[in-house]
């Protein structure tokens, strides 16, 4: 449990959500006031601490009034408002979405989606044996991490998390237009000899399991990857005195990835290569 | 923000042509020899850096024009030059068509295979040029060719440009260009009856095209257009580009050239579009001249009572728009100009801006005053190099007369005008991704809320007017507001100038008050005899069946026939042409010009381009699953998409299917 600091109060905002009267603090959005009334509403590329980029249109929701649907993840709620979220209309737009991410990208690693494949119907299959797919290989350059942009669905949580809005690093950023869109180091360079500098909070935010750690990625493809019986411990990261939480994943004994709690004041969930990667130390048993 | 350049080094060439835009580097740190004092040196960090971002696009384009790509070293260099992360820089570069980061030959034709060309015989230019040249993106004799979307020359289908990296003509373009010569009266450059068998007189040298005396060693930048274009002039042309014929005369597109009815192409073809003085002789400035009598809030209400609204294709209001923009307490405000005219089977702003450059330049000065801007941008579509020509040359005469700059006609209001230019996108025409392509971002659109009003330009309060829509200021301030608005229908007032392209006898833009129907256009334009359907508003747009014909072209008129104005394309097809195939160049379009940042877009694009390969030839029970597929497809691209391209990128195939019965 990490102490969270008090936000100064908001004034509430009235607008009607599924029929019913809502009020959320100025500033939510219609997916905070969803999650807040206990509507499961999908979302893929939404990340709590980054600006919402709402280009994955799972959350698409019927504003009344509006031509188009609105993303639930970046709409902010406006008084008077009418919201719908599980409308025909709605409900049409995430299963078809659904389907062009499943025929194109590889989701077996991302939470939930095979859960609203089914809920919503969606037949991935439908689009044909010949349907074109991202169909990359997954890029192993270093020994930290890999990138399987075969799983990537292009939600930019990635790039704001090593651009301005994280790390500030721009290592990585999207390339190239349509379909054959990627995200890229400059030139496509090899990772060691990009400006990464191997933080891994990018992993930290991916959604899909495109970026994993070598262990999590090596575990996966030898079929030893077991989640439910890996255990977290958050504690605070020893190599200097800044005092981030580090969440230590461990399977068999073993450490196989670290994470970072997100509502952290300090960090936010982000951390260093030391942090993040350099846990070696811990399980030398010499 | 900590940036790692690359060590690629740029060669001299690019070096120079970066230096010529952004000047010589001030110290080590942006790429000059390193000295001591460059220890002790900083200035800004990352807030400087973002004041320079937006000279990434025009950085780029002087990479492209002087070496034809864009190598790693001219890259990186651009990046130190304005502190901009090369993996960013990078995403820039290759979101737009025009770039390349991989090497070619200084010579690049682009091909138009578009739907007026397509429907013109660009196919079969295409198979000579195979034959002659290889396939498409294969190098050949230092030149290599390559299929293009719409160049907007469709009154000349089918169409090709040639674009030749070198440095810049030693004479500027816009001193030395020969205007006059070829803005012959209209009675002379008129176009017979097919005149794709006999095109215009060609009397114009061809646009930026180098000084004689220049080498043609392919070291002096050209650029010329080829239109109607054929194999073997193509051949020609890649082989010495600077021998290419001239194009005709702006006004040659203006089949109704001379005629007293005309209100926003009465000037093209009759001035010269190089001369000021005939410019302000048939009534130029008398428009900025009212308005500074008025007073910006004098002229929005002009705007308003006139009933302009915007010819771009969303038809919203533009006085609203203005009055928005001047309220906003943020400053500063700023006018963006959108010329990137990318529609298939556009064509109308490129003709008004290549024969009447000085009307766009005064209207824009009067958008600015109204909204309390001080500058504007012209954001010009990349593949229109005589636009940009006459464009530059105009704002120089404008600037050194007093008409742009500190004190606009001695009123005491600054106002300038920039040309910024497009590099191949079709999305960059979209309101937002013009701002994110001006601020050297991928030409993303954004998502609305904000709108422009509030947060467009750098984030200021910013209207976005399309070229057609801003001329249109100058009738209402010559003449009043009133008499402007009883031209035309009660919601649809003023006059629309229309692309037409295709099987008619005399292609070109016409202007017409709204309210004369389809039918009225089509027989000033001459229609095939048997004629198959009418495109109406390009790509995005509608089919219209020959039953249709009387249609009114008002924009409540077309949206009462289940179609649209659009940005006026009317492309009219005989029975001569498949239409399958016709909507498959469609789909092949939307699916190229997606920016790739939803999925709905990104990936519907392409599921659409392949059902309607599946079905290209079949008919009845054999395409109706793929029908079904294309319409759910197509329904939630409408509802969830970003912006308008994923929306409307199944309107025209949906259209064709349930109105022409095209797979019945």
């Amino acid at each position: 449990m990490t102490a969270v600091p008090l936000q100064p109060p908001r004034r509430l905002v009235s607008f009607t959500l599924d029929g019913e009267e809502t009020r959320v603090p100025e500033g939510s959005t219609i997916l905070d006031a969803c999650r807040s009334a206990g509507k499961d509403v999908p979302t893929l590329c939404q990340g709590d601490t980054l600006t919402p980029k709402n280009a994955c249109r799972v959350c698409v929701v019927e504003v009344e009034g509006a031509r188009t649907l609105a993303p639930a993840c970046s709409r902010r709620a406006e008084p008077g408002m009418t919201v719908r979220t599980d409308t025909e209309r709605a409900r049409h737009s995430r299963k078809v979405v659904l389907e062009l991410l499943a025929s194109s990208t590889d989701l077996s690693t991302t939470p939930r989606a095979a859960e609203w494949i089914k809920e919503y119907e969606a037949k991935p299959d439908r689009f044909g044996a010949d349907a074109a797919r991202v169909d990359e290989q997954p890029k192993i350059d270093n020994d930290l991490y890999v990138r399987d942009y075969d799983k990537c669905i292009l939600c930019y949580k990635c790039v704001d998390a090593c651009g301005e809005q994280w790390q500030n690093t721009f290592a990585i950023a999207v390339a190239g237009r349509g379909f054959d869109t990627r995200i890229s180091t400059e030139h496509d360079a090899a990772l060691p000899d990009s400006a990464c500098v191997f933080c891994g909070n990018c992993i930290e935010v991916c959604p899909t399991g495109a970026l994993s750690f070598s262990t999590e990625f090596g575990m996966r493809a030898a079929g030893t990857w077991d989640e439910p019986a890996q255990t977290r411990t958050t504690t605070v990261c020893a190599y200097c005195g800044v005092g981030c939480n580090v969440t230590l994943h461990v399977q068999d004994n073993e450490i196989v990835k670290v994470t970072s709690p997100h509502d952290n004041p300090v960090t936010h969930g982000n951390l260093c290569i030391k942090g993040r990667f350099g846990y070696q130390h811990v399980q030398n048993r010499d | 923000m900590d940036l790692r350049y690359t060590d690629a080094a740029p060669s001299d060439a690019e070096r120079e042509a970066v230096d010529a835009l952004l000047g010589p580097p001030p110290s080590g740190w942006e790429g000059a020899e390193r000295t001591d004092e460059d220890l002790r040196w900083a200035r800004g960090g990352a807030s400087a850096a973002k004041d320079r971002r937006d000279q990434l696009l025009p950085a780029l384009h002087a990479v492209n024009d002087r070496v034809g790509w864009i190598s790693e070293g001219a890259l990186d260099y651009v990046c130190r030059r304005l502190t901009v992360a090369p993996a960013e820089a990078y995403g820039v570069a290759t979101f737009y068509a025009m770039f390349s980061v991989r090497p070619r030959p200084a010579k690049v034709l682009h091909v138009c295979t578009d739907l007026a060309c397509a429907a013109r015989g660009s196919a079969a230019v295409c198979s000579d040029l195979t034959e002659r040249l290889g396939a498409p993106g294969t190098p050949a004799e230092g030149a290599v060719w390559q299929e293009s979307p719409c160049l907007g020359l469709c009154e000349r289908a089918p169409a090709a440009l040639l674009l030749q990296a070198g440095a810049e003509p030693a004479n500027p373009p816009q001193a030395t260009l020969p205007l006059t010569a070829g803005e012959n009266p209209p009675s002379a450059t008129l176009p017979p009856a097919g005149a794709n068998s006999a095109p215009p007189a060609i009397e114009e040298r061809g646009s930026g095209g180098g000084a004689p005396e220049e080498p043609a060693t392919g070291a002096i930048r050209c650029s010329a257009v080829l239109a109607p274009a054929t194999a073997s002039a193509l051949v020609t042309a890649a082989r010495a580009p600077e021998s290419t014929l001239a194009e005709p005369p702006a006004g040659a597109a203006v089949p109704q050239a001379g005629d007293p009815a005309l209100v926003l192409l009465r000037r093209i073809g009759t001035v010269d579009p190089a001369s000021l003085d005939d410019y302000r002789s048939t009534g130029g400035y008398t428009a900025l001249r009212r308005a500074f009598a008025l007073g910006p809030a004098g002229v929005i209400r002009e705007v308003l009572d006139a009933g302009l609204v915007g010819r771009g294709g969303a038809a919203f209001p533009t006085g609203r728009k203005w009055q928005a923009t001047a309220q906003q307490a943020d400053g500063p405000h700023y006018l963006v100009c959108n010329a990137d005219e990318s529609e298939p089977g556009t064509f109308k702003d490129r003709v008004l801006m290549e024969g009447d450059p000085y009307a766009l330049i005064e209207a824009m000065t009067i958008a600015g005053y109204a909204i309390g801007a001080h500058q504007g941008y012209i954001y010009l579509r990349g593949e229109y190099p005589r636009a940009y020509e006459r464009l530059g040359h105009a704002l120089t005469s404008a600037r050194t007369r007093g008409l742009l700059g500190p004190d606009v006609l001695g009123q005491g209001y600054a106002f300038d005008i920039e040309i910024r230019r497009g590099a191949g996108a079709y999305i960059c025409g979209e309101e937002t991704a013009i701002f994110n392509s001006i601020e050297g971002q991928r030409g993303e659109p954004r998502s609305k809320p904000p709108f422009p009003v509030e947060k467009g330009l750098f984030g200021k309060p910013t209207a976005v007017n399309n070229v057609e829509t801003l001329v249109n200021v100058l009738p209402i301030l010559e003449h009043g507001a009133a008499a402007y608005a009883a031209t035309g229908t009660e919601t649809s007032t003023g006059t629309k100038l229309f692309c037409v392209s295709g099987q008619v006898s005399r292609p070109g833009i016409y202007e017409l008050p709204f309210g004369a129907s389809l039918r009225e256009l089509l027989d000033l334009a001459g229609p095939p005899g048997r004629l198959r359907a009418v495109l109406l508003g390009g790509a995005a747009g509608g089919f219209v069946r020959p039953d249709e014909l009387d249609v009114p072209l008002t924009f409540e008129g077309t949206r009462a026939a289940g179609t649209t104005l659009g940005s006026g394309v009317v492309l009219v097809l005989d029975d001569s042409v498949e239409l399958p195939r016709v909507l498959l160049r469609i789909a092949e379009f939307f699916r190229d010009e997606s920016c790739g940042q939803c999925v709905p877009c990104r990936v519907g694009t392409v599921r659409q381009e392949e059902a309607l390969h599946r079905i290209v030839d079949r008919t009845g029970a054999a395409a109706a699953q793929d029908i079904a597929l294309m319409r759910e497809v197509g329904q939630a691209m409408r509802d969830a998409s970003i912006c308008g391209l994923g929306q409307t990128a199944w309107n025209a195939v949906e259209s064709a299917i349930d109105r022409l019965g095209v797979y019945k």
